[in-house]
């Protein structure tokens, strides 16, 4: 360290103390031979020597250095060039291999150069360099290096400057006020630095020392188990080792005679209390090592104590990071608590534009569809089958989606005039013959398109994703059926409360006899609903068919949730439905966070709250009232 | 005094055993040799199928009660039982290769191997709470019940209490069969997750005996537990139990006004019929050999149902019918061996058109003949439905239409 303030001084100073080659000259045996002990001043004379020697040392650090007869080269390429006047030298080159020793010394003094260096590029390779391997010496490098001109490379090398002095400057003061200076900062850097101090490793001893930095004492049975704390008391040889069931077996194996062990019969020894009568009568017979007892060990442990304690002794210094890191993690919390509520939104969209069909269907005629999942399915490979017909992506989307509806609006029209029709009075058996209607549509898609999955594939401006800062981001594709999942909301409020055709569809859902004598066809209004249910559940299948596989059993995997959306959120209500998708949507990323391995699990969790959600608002979150509620 | 009442169960019990005796003289163990052992495995588990038939009928046909989780019940007694099978079955193994040893193995030992043996598919070391009891036997059988009747019980009281019914009830049994079954996927939840139980056919003690034999028991077995729950479910529906539920199904809240507990009524058909279901389903995996939570797919609760209306609902025989015809029929068509049908233009090859035939066969009998298969014996009874046109004379869908009141 005092050497390379010395020659900082001396780089510093208006004439150089001596020419490179006559530097080179003069220690030519020790650059030949270096050893990793005394090459220290050599390496400060050769800095020294001007900014020429900058390209010597880093030829030296790099195993480019060499020897062509008596001069020194740095090899470039095929050839070389002499280290010096940087004239090429023909010849064969003897080139020099520093070890590694010695190359970290003389790296230590190369940053000085790169640091200063003229070029910009330089200068950054030097820091990025610094902080992917950061070490003593680069912290009195960089307090000393001359401040730099280009202000982003003044400001990293701040940033790194204090980052090293958290982590190696011997005053305990200035490393917490590096720490503290720090805190508003999230950086990955910051924490690579902070979580090394925090760093913490087991002991065992008959009392903690008063000197240790204790992270916790830890409690047998609670915080370690015994079994591993004897273990760590037979690392630190503070207790002989106990005897591991299998070794004890191998030396009973070992000493059977005449089918009997230290006088136990063999038949015996599948008792543990008489395999360790059985071994103790060998270790007393001097045919086997003695093992610890169960007391001895109980003993043991009860005399001595167990602790994790911080690698970094003061604990001023393992506080301040403690801190540091608590408030950072709280401020990355809040931006991933944001993250996940976009999450969220997008698939409480998608559930919501793939139970909206259903909750009309499901609320204006009480009619449960099963084959609503099939229709979503439908949808999805309409919009496969227009994309092999039509070759732009964007025009092949912008079809698919009124192909889509108007497929699955006559599917559902058939549907109605062929069987739903017939079954208005008896709501159990619409739901078992729309479940006969989806497992025959569901082959027949499989017969069509076979099992494995088709993709429908996004326009290139739908790929790609949306990010705010570094946590928060969602894809365009999601953000794109959000905005579907409004559009439909807005044109289902407009159809509703603005045209003849909703007027008519609320009169018949409150009171279809009233509604008939006012010259309202019931029928003909319940078919229409049932197609427009239909056709948004094809519009869906578009949407979804984007994300997710198409394949025949698309649908299956939504109608679950689908239904679960519109019970919760209360039949017959176009809000309520939308609440529903909101909670379900919630309720599912939110249960995801707390074990996020598992989605599994949050979706049965999901299940089961719902379950429970239903005993206290049997009726939805926004239950039907008047009339149409008894119904 | 039932028999008296209900001549059809005798003949149901006739038959059945006609069944059993025809099938065990054509056995390879006992008879001819003229049925093969995997078919005899296929009526043994269609016997038990037409069990969970049975009680599918009872809340849904007698009770009204639309439950789609009936599965559930039916593959957690499999499991229950399947914990027991494969626990002694690898028990045998263990302790086998652990006698060649020089030095016997303690039960901690076996316990060890066991564990390993079971649960190294799923990376666990530790035999999971939910086994304490796969040793024994006796536990596991009264498991077989306990659980699935504790599950019908609690969530039949939770759904119940709150007037939960109709298509939501069905919604919610739904929700709670895929919820079971996300549950037993779970590698940790000491299920085996996607493995499954397997090797259930193995009978622990019985490794001597060949797969022929077992079967025909398992057959001898299945018969007797059918005509032991047909005789349940006809003694519950009988009697005023049977009249007091019948009438919860026509109109529920009539009942409630006449005084009776409609919940608790409910409830003790539902947790019965669950048992029902779970001791079909713990003599059903034994033959099948293997379990996995894919027999929990709500799809598989559905189709439960489907057997029941093209049955016949609310007649147990109906559901019996029902259950082995679709059954025997669905494992004929989709085991390939029957004859492809060419249209000229398009050969129907029923293994694709199997299920659509069976989903418009479905759409085609709730439309038009509601009580099922059933309805031809009604036929030859000389026994007709009232043909129900016309509108509603009155507010209810149980009143009688216009054209009733006039007959």
């Amino acid at each position: 360290m005092r050497h390379l303030l010395l020659s900082l001084l001396l780089l510093a100073a208006p004439a150089f103390a001596q020419d490179l080659a006559s530097v080179l000259d003069a220690n030519r045996a020790q650059i030949e031979r270096p050893s990793r002990q005394t090459i220290a001043p050599v390496i400060e004379a050769l800095a020294a020597a001007g900014p020429q020697a900058g390209p010597v040392l880093e030829a030296w650090a790099d195993r480019r250095l060499g020897l062509a007869g008596d001069r020194f080269v740095i090899v470039q390429g095929d050839g070389a060039v002499d280290a010096v006047t940087g004239t090429p030298v023909p010849g064969d080159v003897q080139v020099l291999r520093p070890n590694s020793g010695v190359r970290g010394v003389i790296g230590a003094v190369l940053v000085q150069f790169q640091l200063n260096d003229p070029e910009t590029t330089r200068r950054a390779a030097a820091l990025d360099a610094i902080a992917r391997r950061p070490d003593e010496t680069h912290l009195a490098a960089l307090r000393a290096a001359a401040a730099d001109p280009d202000p982003a490379l003044a400001a990293r090398k701040a940033r790194l400057e204090r980052l090293l002095t958290i982590r190696f400057d011997p005053d305990p003061q200035a490393r917490i006020a590096a720490i503290e200076g720090f805190s508003g900062d999230t950086g990955a850097d910051l924490q690579a630095v902070l979580n090394p101090l925090l760093a913490t490793s087991r002991i065992a001893a008959p009392a903690i020392p008063e000197s240790a930095n204790i992270a916790a004492e830890l409690t047998l049975g609670d915080d370690i188990p015994e079994d591993e704390a004897y273990h760590l008391l037979v690392a630190s040889d503070l207790a002989p080792a106990r005897l591991a069931s299998d070794a004890q077996k191998q030396a009973l194996a070992a000493h059977v005679v005449d089918g009997a062990v230290g006088g136990v019969p063999v038949a015996e020894l599948s008792d543990p209390a008489r395999r360790d009568a059985a071994y103790d009568a060998l270790a007393e017979a001097g045919l086997v090592p003695p093992a610890a007892t169960a007391a001895e060990a109980e003993a043991a442990l009860a005399a001595h104590r167990f602790a994790d304690v911080y690698t970094e002794p003061n604990p001023e210094i393992t506080d301040a990071a403690r801190r540091a890191l608590r408030a950072m993690a709280l401020r990355q919390g809040t931006q991933q608590a944001a993250d996940l509520a976009l999450d969220a939104l997008s698939l409480a969209s998608i559930y919501f534009l793939a139970a909206i069909g259903l909750a009309i269907t499901f609320g204006v005629m009480g009619v449960i569809n099963m084959a609503h999942g099939e229709f979503i399915m439908m949808g999805a490979y309409t919009g496969y089958v227009v994309q092999t017909l039509i070759a732009g992506r964007t025009l092949s989307l912008v079809v698919a989606l009124p192909a889509a509806f108007i497929v699955t609006f006559l599917a559902g029209v058939v549907l109605y005039r062929l069987v739903i029709r017939h079954l208005v009075k008896r709501p159990l058996e619409t739901l078992l013959a729309t479940f006969g209607v989806s497992i025959a549509l569901q082959q027949i898609a499989k017969n069509i398109f076979g099992t494995q999955a088709r993709p429908l594939t996004a326009p290139a401006w739908l790929e790609g994703s949306v990010g705010f800062g570094e946590i928060v981001s969602i894809s365009t594709i999601r953000v794109a059926i959000f905005v579907l999942a409004l559009l439909f909301l807005g044109l289902f409020l407009w159809i509703m409360k603005r045209t003849r055709l909703g007027l008519e569809v609320r009169a018949v859902t409150q009171y279809p006899g009233m509604a008939a004598s006012m010259g309202i066809n019931p029928d003909r209004i319940a078919m229409l609903t049932f197609g427009l249910g239909s056709g948004i559940a094809g519009i869906a299948g578009v949407a979804i068919g984007l994300f997710a596989k198409v394949t025949s059993e698309l649908g299956s995997d939504y109608i679950v949730q689908s239904f679960m959306t519109v019970v919760v959120g209360g039949v017959g209500n176009i809000w309520g439905t939308l609440a529903g998708a909101a909670l379900i949507g919630f309720l599912q990323k939110g249960i995801e966070v707390m074990n996020p391995a598992n989605t599994l699990a949050a979706q049965t969790w999901m299940i089961l709250l719902i379950i429970i959600f239903i005993q206290f608002r049997p009726r939805g979150i926004m239950p039907t009232r008047g009339r149409a509620a008894e119904a | 005094m039932l028999i008296r009442k209900h001549p059809s169960v005798m003949i149901f019990l006739a038959l059945l055993a006609v069944f059993t005796i025809a099938v065990t003289l054509m056995s390879e163990a006992y008879g001819s040799g003229v049925v093969p052992t995997s078919t005899v495995k296929t009526l043994g588990k269609t016997l038990c199928l037409a069990l969970a038939a049975v009680a599918m009928d009872l809340v849904w046909g007698y009770a009204g009660i639309l439950s789609l989780g009936h599965m559930a019940f039916f593959a957690l007694g499999g499991y229950m039982i399947g914990m027991w099978l494969m626990y002694a079955r690898t028990g045998e193994i263990v302790a086998a290769t652990l006698a060649n040893a020089p030095i016997p193995p303690t039960a901690e030992e076996l316990r060890q191997g066991i564990t390993s043996q079971i649960f190294g598919v799923v990376g666990s070391a530790d035999l999971p709470l939910t086994w304490s009891f796969a040793g024994s036997l006796p536990m596991q059988l009264l498991l077989v019940l306990a659980v699935p009747g504790l599950l019908a019980f609690l969530f039949g009281w939770l759904a119940f209490r709150s007037r939960v019914n109709g298509v939501y009830l069905s919604i919610l049994t739904q929700a709670m069969t895929l919820a079971l079954s996300l549950w037993l996927f779970q590698n940790d939840n000491g299920f085996r997750g996607n493995n499954g139980l397997s090797g259930l056919q193995n009978i622990p003690g019985l490794t001597e005996v060949p797969q022929s034999v077992i079967s025909i028991w398992f057959l001898w077995a299945s018969a007797l537990l059918l005509a032991g729950g047909y005789l349940l479910a006809t003694w519950l529906t009988a009697g005023k139990f049977g009249s007091v539920i019948r009438a919860i199904r026509d109109d529920e809240t009539r009942v409630r006004f006449l005084g009776y507990p409609v919940e608790g009524y409910k409830l003790t058909v539902f947790t019965i019929s669950a048992m029902i279901c779970a001791a079909a389903g713990a003599l059903y995996y034994p033959q099948a050999g293997i379990i996995n939570p894919a027999e929990l797919a709500p799809i598989a609760s559905v189709y439960l149902a489907v057997w029941v209306a093209i049955g016949g609902r609310g007649r147990l025989y109906g559901a019996v019918i029902g259950a082995m015809v679709v059954s025997l029929l669905s494992s004929w068509f989709t085991g390939g061996r029957a004859p492809a049908l060419d249209l000229g233009f398009y050969r129907v090859e029923w293994v694709n058109w199997w299920q659509v035939l069976l989903g418009l066969g479905f759409v085609a009998v709730t439309l038009f003949a509601p009580r099922g298969l059933s309805s031809l014996m009604d036929a030859l009874a000389g026994l007709r439905p009232p043909r129900r046109l016309g509108a509603d004379l009155g507010p209810d869908v149980s009143a009688l239409r216009e054209k009733e009141a006039e007959a």
